[in-house]
């Protein structure tokens, strides 16, 4: 009789254990299906970011040489039909010197460069060239490169009479033509080029004198819509940089100093809760809207110039002030109170315990949060767009008041270029420029994370 | 030096009864919001004694003991009714700054709380804000003397750059002890400093404790019944918001007065 017991109890044992086998089945056919969708997840998002930087690099990384002519330039005296360079001379004023100076700039200015340009090519170009063909030649030569030319010359005039050796930008089409960014099969009247100077620019190749070579010209020159071969990016990262400086200075210092008297000085009440709410809802706003009430206030009521990074610089503060508010706040909540009561407990005071001890712990969490708040900064364009830094700027800005751009404006700015099959390489380059700058900041980010972080 | 092994007798405990008092609570209440969680505590603690705060969980002895140094101060919403004095001086007087009553009254936590700095810091931290030292070699003096106060200070003399959290959980305590008693308090507040150390660690803290009695007066929470029979010379029984009954430990736990007092330490609640 007990035997049939423990047989009955041995079949329910069994029973209650076949059960529960089964739902463990589902619960690991479940388990693994969701392991599944997440690692697919993971794997379409890789799949994603390494195309989009295929992508940019396989576009953007060729514009980074660019097509450049090596000229041996005889500075002909012929042509250059000047006077000496005018010497400040005893008892003349400065204003004296200045015309006598400014007559000589102006001589300077009136010689034919280009024709010194079309000697240097016509020593490598076969066959006679007549001067009919002086339109074709001069497409050749990115049309900037005469004044460089007369710079040197104004910077050295024993220059004059000797041969010198010049590196020239060749044009934005010559660029294109050679870099097949074009097709060669198009008929005539689709083509950029004549067909004599698309001749000329694959001789001037074979020969050596078109070389690829690096573009220092992306990284020194401003925009130019005269000479596209020359349009860099040193007015928009100026532009950018005193952004950067600008809100670097205000959005941390105000940023951080808001977030710890709301964390842990501030009374909770209505008041601080509106605060709170609002704060939070400000991190929300799209950029668009920053960039409306910057045109209202900075631009429209206080007068401040337009297009200048210093009005740009106040507008991504404000947008990037919830940010760094929300991380500090975040941060400096992760302390644990068990410091905060340890510092209070011996005598310190409120003050000296977030200083001593809260905000140095807190600081890894509030540079990360600080460093991403810039980059987001650095990157936005919308509200630039509303205060003017989308004009065309020819001259590095050399203080947060004068005209400028900003990197990401610049490439809208360039995506939107008529002369397309050459901006978008470039596009592509100044998106480079600008994730590698990003990628910097953030690095520098983690970097200052790992420096910092104290364990407890 | 090592520490010296001793015991509570007799003779510490009538020498603590015939000291002055040193704290003393008159009809204290306090406020979370509109929660009452201390309904009127009349309480004196003597100077040089040792009293134990027993009860069950939210009671309300921690929060008393809070009182003492108003550390409740830090925790928003809550009020405190009623007088307490230190010294016959009101600590909740409006004109009183809390900084010098918190160096008067020090404060020990549950958990070991360290900063995460070097062991040396830890203990020069308290000194140093208050301006207790002004050369080097008096906060080297202090720091070893605390140190040697909490029995640390063979463990720890050939590693004082390490990092405070780097030792182990009792000797943590034991270094926040030490961080407590080297801003020369008058009262030290203990709350539950046990409970998160093994028997041990427990042991040799309540060595400490019963060591530091002769200097200062000690005023602790505990949830270990044994513990304060075995280092409190006074027992104080709070019961949801009420202090019910507080006498001699010995008296305490072999002849209370209350009922509810009989109970908890029979175990038949709590």
């Amino acid at each position: 009789m007990t035997a049939t017991n423990f047989d009955i109890a041995d079949t329910r044992r069994r029973a209650r254990l076949d059960t529960i086998q089964r739902s463990l089945n589902a619960r690991h056919a479940r388990e693994r299906r969701f392991r599944f969708m997440g690692l697919a997840a993971v794997v379409t998002g890789l799949v994603l970011v390494a195309i989009l930087f295929t992508s940019i690099l396989a576009r953007g990384l060729p514009a980074f040489w660019q097509a450049t002519l090596y000229l041996d330039v005889y500075l002909d005296p012929e042509v250059i039909q000047v006077d000496e360079r005018p010497v400040r001379e005893t008892g003349e004023s400065p204003a004296q010197f200045r015309e006598r100076e400014l007559a000589w700039l102006n001589q300077l200015g009136l010689v034919n460069w280009n024709a010194l340009i079309d000697e240097a090519l016509k020593a490598h170009l076969p066959g006679e060239i007549e001067s009919r063909q002086a339109r074709d030649l001069r497409a050749l030569v990115a049309t900037g490169e005469r004044f460089a030319l007369r710079e040197r010359v104004v910077a050295n005039p024993e220059l004059i009479g000797q041969t010198i050796n010049v590196k020239m930008l060749a044009s934005a089409n010559v660029d294109v033509w050679l870099k097949g960014n074009i097709d060669r099969n198009l008929p005539d009247h689709r083509q950029q080029l004549s067909a004599q100077t698309r001749e000329w620019a694959d001789h001037l190749e074979a020969q050596g004198v078109i070389r690829n070579a690096f573009s220092t010209a992306l990284f020194l020159n401003t925009d130019s819509r005269s000479s596209p071969a020359s349009a860099g990016l040193a007015g928009a990262f100026m532009g950018s940089l005193f952004m950067m400086l600008i809100v670097i200075a205000l959005s941390i210092p105000l940023g951080v100093a808001s977030a710890i008297y709301l964390e842990e000085f501030a009374p909770r009440n209505r008041l601080t809760d509106l605060i709170e709410i609002n704060i939070n809802n400000l991190a929300a706003v799209p950029s668009i809207i920053f960039g409306l009430l910057g045109a209202a206030i900075f631009i429209g009521y206080l007068r401040l110039p337009l297009s200048a990074p210093l009005v740009g610089g106040l507008v991504l503060t404000l947008m990037t002030l919830p940010t760094i508010i929300i991380a500090t706040r975040a941060a400096l909540r992760s302390i644990p109170p068990s410091i905060r009561q340890a510092a209070l407990g011996i005598g310190a005071s409120r003050v000296q315990t977030v200083f001593h001890h809260v905000l140095p712990l807190a600081l890894p969490g509030i540079l990360t949060g600080s460093i991403l708040g810039v980059a987001q900064a650095l990157g936005e364009t919308a509200p630039l767009l509303l205060i003017g830094m989308n004009a065309f700027v020819a001259n590095v800005p050399s203080s947060p008041v004068d005209q400028a751009t900003a990197l990401p404006v610049q490439i809208y700015l360039w995506q939107g270029n008529e002369l397309r099959n050459f901006f978008e390489a470039r596009t592509s380059a100044a998106i480079i420029v600008l994730l590698g700058l990003m990628l910097s900041l953030n690095a520098t980010a983690i970097w200052l994370r790992k420096k910092f972080e104290t364990r407890w | 030096m090592t520490v010296s092994v001793t015991v509570p007798t007799a003779m510490n405990k009538r020498t603590a009864q015939a000291a002055n008092v040193k704290m003393s609570a008159r009809g204290v209440k306090v406020f979370y919001g509109e929660n009452e969680a201390l309904h009127g505590i009349d309480l004196d603690i003597m100077e040089h004694e040792v009293v134990a705060f027993i009860g069950p969980s939210g009671c309300g002895k921690s929060t008393f003991l809070r009182c003492l140094n108003r550390m409740n101060d830090t925790i928003a919403g809550s009020r405190v009714e009623g007088q307490v004095t230190l010294d016959g001086n009101d600590i909740y007087d409006p004109s009183l700054d809390v900084v010098l009553l918190r160096a008067q009254v020090g404060i020990v936590f549950q958990k070991p709380n360290p900063f995460p700095k070097s062991i040396y810091e830890n203990i020069a931290y308290g000194p140093r804000l208050h301006g207790l030292a002004r050369r080097r070699a008096e906060l080297d003096d202090i720091v070893e003397s605390s140190l040697r106060r909490a029995g640390l200070w063979d463990e720890v003399k050939d590693r004082l750059n390490e990092p405070g959290t780097s030792l182990s959980g009792g000797q943590q305590q034991r270094l926040c002890i030490a961080r407590t008693i080297a801003v020369s308090p008058e009262v030290i507040l203990m709350d539950e400093p046990c409970s998160a150390l093994d028997p041990i660690a427990t042991g040799k803290i309540e060595q400490l404790i019963d060591e530091l009695s002769e200097s200062y007066t000690i005023v602790m929470v505990t949830h270990n019944m044994q513990q304060a029979a075995r280092v409190a010379h006074k027992t104080a029984f709070f019961h949801l918001g009420d202090l019910v009954e507080v006498g001699d430990t010995d008296d305490i736990f072999t002849n209370p007065r209350e009922q509810r007092t009989h109970d908890y330490i029979t175990g038949r609640f709590g």
